[in-house]
């Protein structure tokens, strides 16, 4: 007869209808066998009772529905950010407050290189706060003028490197004309490089090759050391490209023995065919494993709002740009969407801007109505811009939306003033209105976009509160346990793993996060200030404090 | 120092008939050896008899010429092909649907080994007007137009508004060329340019390109002339000239290239000593050929 655990709490909430709450919580072979009572638990048969968590309060572990792995491979690099961010190992980050606190970070990162040659890196630069100042070449040739030094924005969207990596991409010269890479007084690069296109001739200079997007062993165990300090026990790897090492290196570590996360990485629709990438995706789902799900799509519709790239309606952007761009087109992804359907795997869709959202909707009800699945779960992932009809319409469709929730706190005030202006910003990420509309909804970090964090996105759907401090679109605020649903059942649902995951019921996973207070009984702005003691996954019990 | 590799990049949105071209192109490449980057490798990317050998995302060519998928990343595609052993003669990216081929010029211009050699953008006569007013793809169809050195107007067999639409491809590419093709059936030297290395050693048949509606003429510059108001002259004016290509000696004696394609024109400095002269390309009886010949002897100022 297997081991039967009962573990004792302050409080589970237990995310199961029919019994909300409970005092404890019975764990075989890696499962739930129930939540109620001692006695009810004690049912079960001869058991031990661990009593560790008799002080905590247990949630179901959380479900992360939109992160990249890139969050962990980034902190082996320079943390240039504007706010406090805690790296793997729990080491708090203090912001850098001004363009010479990253020199100085990154100067000093420096000196603890050996080789004279190696590049420094930095990661999550944010100038927007500090007045929109525009950093230049000569700000980081005081970090070196020997090394190539190059500083990753926040938004992923933009770098700035110092003259030695211009140098060294053969773009350190007079004459270069892209409109990713603006030139100063003297015609030469400023630093400052735009866009993708711009950043991959220089970032491979300065430590940002493009492979940076595919998962690498020690970044895929700093990514779950996050996941144990935050409470998740699953998490997506929301657009990898899924090569066979990358892949083969993905079972490997996933199925090691103290590895506390369920990782979901989805295929970036991009390099192969529709039938093609169909094909491949169902071998990589029959490959799955208890800790490494895969067979699912990433495909992206348009850019980013911030960035003036998403697609948006009538009347565009508030400060007058030029409509975005396409990140497929429209002919590719419904024959995607009819491909998967008939295929039986899903897609989750980037769409930020309300045209995007709009395609998907038009391009998926024709595919539906040739392939009825009416338990397809398509997911919209951002979905920032859509309104009441569009989320109706999803709903009716019988799709999700994973709404990027804490994207309020780092650039509402952004999009107020800038980009889609008051009235758009307001309904931005409109959770209640997604909710009213009868869509399962989930909400997300994007990490490293901003930081991993479960209780914190759940906290920007509930509070909607701007870096500024200001509540924006306070009508579609969310309650806390509607937040902290988004972040259990609701992310698993999306995945279709809402069967095994989400909450603490009979036959469940035995994933739990385990809390040092009831987010439930807290102040809702100090929802993301819980502490979080760590995870049990699987049974396994991990503590953010041994990681 | 070897010549900068010559790219062209072909845009369009899907159906345009870029696979068409691209085959027709590989068929027609008469010695030269292309370096094809596609997006990916579609069910019908590249016709099966052409296809002498493949592996993961590479696919080898009669004649020399390779297929290439880059996926996600151009740029490595662009450089691994400059690195390939024999070195290609010409690159030939094949956008996706949704791409503004000027973006990728743009990048094709950051890199030192790369030279671009036009942009041709595709428009299907059936359906570009449609396009065109589409919610969706209305401004990204107009934004390739309006990016493109040449623009082959595809299906023509199939609809009878060509004119009519040859007249509207005309208003919103403002700098290009519209020519009119059936099954992708564009000369080699009229999409991609005249190579260099033959403009001296082939004269073109007058009836070389007949077949296709195009002709062309060789012209003798005068020694001193001003290489680029020539350019500026043969690319803007009014003489019919799809494409040309070649040599001018400068006032100082100076051997300098010369191409244009549509509107755009290159002038640069040539390191070997070559003959004064320059082939143009011109639509059948649309190029001036007696108004180009007093352009060359006359001056131009």
């Amino acid at each position: 007869m297997p081991d039967i655990t009962i573990y004792s709490a302050k409080k589970i909430i237990t995310m199961n209808p029919s019994r909300p709450e409970a005092s404890h919580v019975a764990v075989r072979d890696g499962r739930i066998l129930g939540a109620g009572t001692l006695e009810e638990m004690a049912t079960w048969g001869e058991h031990t009772l661990d009593t560790r968590f008799a002080d905590k309060v247990i949630l179901p572990g959380f479900v992360e529905g939109h992160a990249h792995a890139m969050e962990g491979s980034l902190w082996a690099k320079v943390y240039c950010g504007w706010f406090d961010r805690s790296d793997p190992d729990g080491k708090l980050w203090k912001g850098a407050k001004s363009v010479d606190v990253v020199v100085e970070r990154l100067r000093e990162a420096g000196e603890a290189l050996a080789d004279a040659s190696e590049p420094i890196s930095g990661w999550q630069l944010d100038p927007i706060y500090m007045d929109n100042i525009k950093v230049s070449r000569a700000d980081l040739d005081r970090v070196s003028t020997e090394r190539p030094v190059g500083v990753l924005h926040a938004s992923g969207h933009i770098m700035n490197v110092n003259s030695r990596a211009l140098e060294l991409a053969g773009l350190l010269k007079a004459g270069v004309n892209h409109p990713g890479i603006p030139l100063g007084e003297d015609g030469l690069p400023t630093g400052e490089l735009k866009g993708p296109d711009a950043m991959t001739p220089v970032g491979e200079h300065v430590g940002f090759a493009r492979s940076l997007l595919d998962a690498d062993e020690e970044g895929l165990r700093n990514f779950a050391k996050l996941c144990v300090r935050t409470g998740t026990t699953t998490i997506t790897d929301l657009a990898s490209r899924m090569d066979p090492e990358t892949v083969e290196m993905m079972l490997r570590v996933t199925g090691g023995k103290n590895y506390p996360v369920c990782l979901v990485p989805l295929r970036f629709f991009m390099g192969l065919s529709a039938a093609e990438l169909i094909k491949e995706v169902k071998s990589l789902k029959a490959r799955s494993t208890e800790r490494l799900r895969m067979g699912r799509i990433k495909v992206v519709a348009d850019g980013s709002i911030q960035g003036f790239s998403a697609r948006l309606r009538w009347p565009g952007y508030h400060n007058g740009a030029e409509n975005g761009l396409w990140y497929i087109a429209p002919d590719h992804l419904a024959e995607l969407y009819e491909r998967a359907l008939e295929a039986g795997l899903q897609i989750h869709t980037h769409t930020n801007g309300d045209q995007a959202t709009q395609l998907a909707l038009d391009k998926l009800a024709p595919a539906l109505q040739k392939h009825p699945n009416p338990d397809h779960r398509f997911t919209l992932q951002h979905c920032q811009l859509a309104d009441g009809a569009q989320f109706r319409q999803a709903a009716k469709l019988g799709m999700c939306v994973n709404l990027f929730a804490n994207h309020h706190f780092y650039w509402g005030d952004e999009h107020y003033n800038l980009t889609v202006g008051p009235d758009r910003a307001m309904r931005m990420n409109a959770a209640r209105t997604a909710l009213d509309a009868g869509l399962v909804v989930a909400v997300h970090s994007d990490a490293p976009i901003t930081p991993l964090g479960p209780l914190f996105t759940a906290w920007g759907a509930v509070t909607r509160i701007t870096a500024s401090g200001r509540v924006q679109g306070e009508e579609e605020r969310i309650t806390v346990e509607e937040a902290l649903r988004a972040i259990t059942l609701g992310a698993a649902h999306t995945l279709h793993m809402d069967g095994e995951i989400g909450s603490i019921e009979t036959g469940k996973r035995a994933d739990f996060a385990i809390l040092e207070e009831d987010p439930t009984e807290v102040d809702a702005v100090a929802l993301k200030d819980v502490p979080i003691w760590g995870t049990v996954q699987g049974g396994r019990i991990f503590a953010a404090a041994d990681l | 120092m070897s010549e900068r590799l010559p790219v062209t990049v072909i845009g369009g949105y899907l159906g345009a008939g870029k696979t068409t071209l691209v085959n027709h192109l590989l068929r027609s490449a008469d010695g030269l050896k292309l370096a094809v980057l596609v997006n990916e490798f579609g069910a019908l990317a590249i016709d099966e008899d052409l296809i002498e050998a493949q592996e993961d995302d590479l696919i080898s060519i009669a004649g020399g010429c390779v297929c290439c998928s880059f996926g996600s990343d151009l740029t490595a595609a662009l450089l691994e092909m400059g690195a390939r052993e024999p070195r290609p003669d010409h690159v030939v990216i094949e956008a996706s649907g949704v791409a503004m081929p000027r973006a990728i010029a743009a990048n094709v211009g950051l890199q030192d080994g790369f030279r671009l050699a036009g942009i041709v953008v595709l428009a299907d006569s059936e359906t570009i007007r449609a396009q065109a007013v589409d919610d969706y793809l209305g401004d990204t169809v107009l934004r390739q137009l309006a990016d493109a050195d040449l623009v082959v107007q595809t299906k023509v067999d199939l609809v009878e508004t060509t004119g009519a639409t040859a007249g509207w491809l005309e208003d919103h590419a403002p700098n290009a060329t519209v020519l009119q093709a059936e099954q992708g059936r564009v000369p080699r030297d009229v999409l991609l340019g005249l190579e260099t290395t033959l403009v001296t050693t082939v004269t073109p048949e007058p009836t070389a390109h007949a077949d296709a509606g195009f002709e062309s003429a060789v012209f003798t510059p005068y020694a001193g002339c001003d290489a680029e108001k020539l350019a500026r002259a043969l690319a803007t004016g009014d003489y019919g000239v799809v494409r040309a290509k070649g040599f001018v000696h400068g006032a100082g004696g100076e051997v300098l290239l010369i191409q244009t394609v549509g509107q755009r024109y290159d002038v640069m400095p040539f390191a070997r000593e070559m003959p004064a002269e320059i082939v143009c390309i011109g639509l059948k009886e649309r190029l001036a050929v007696e108004r180009l010949e007093e352009l060359f002897s006359q001056g131009y100022t």
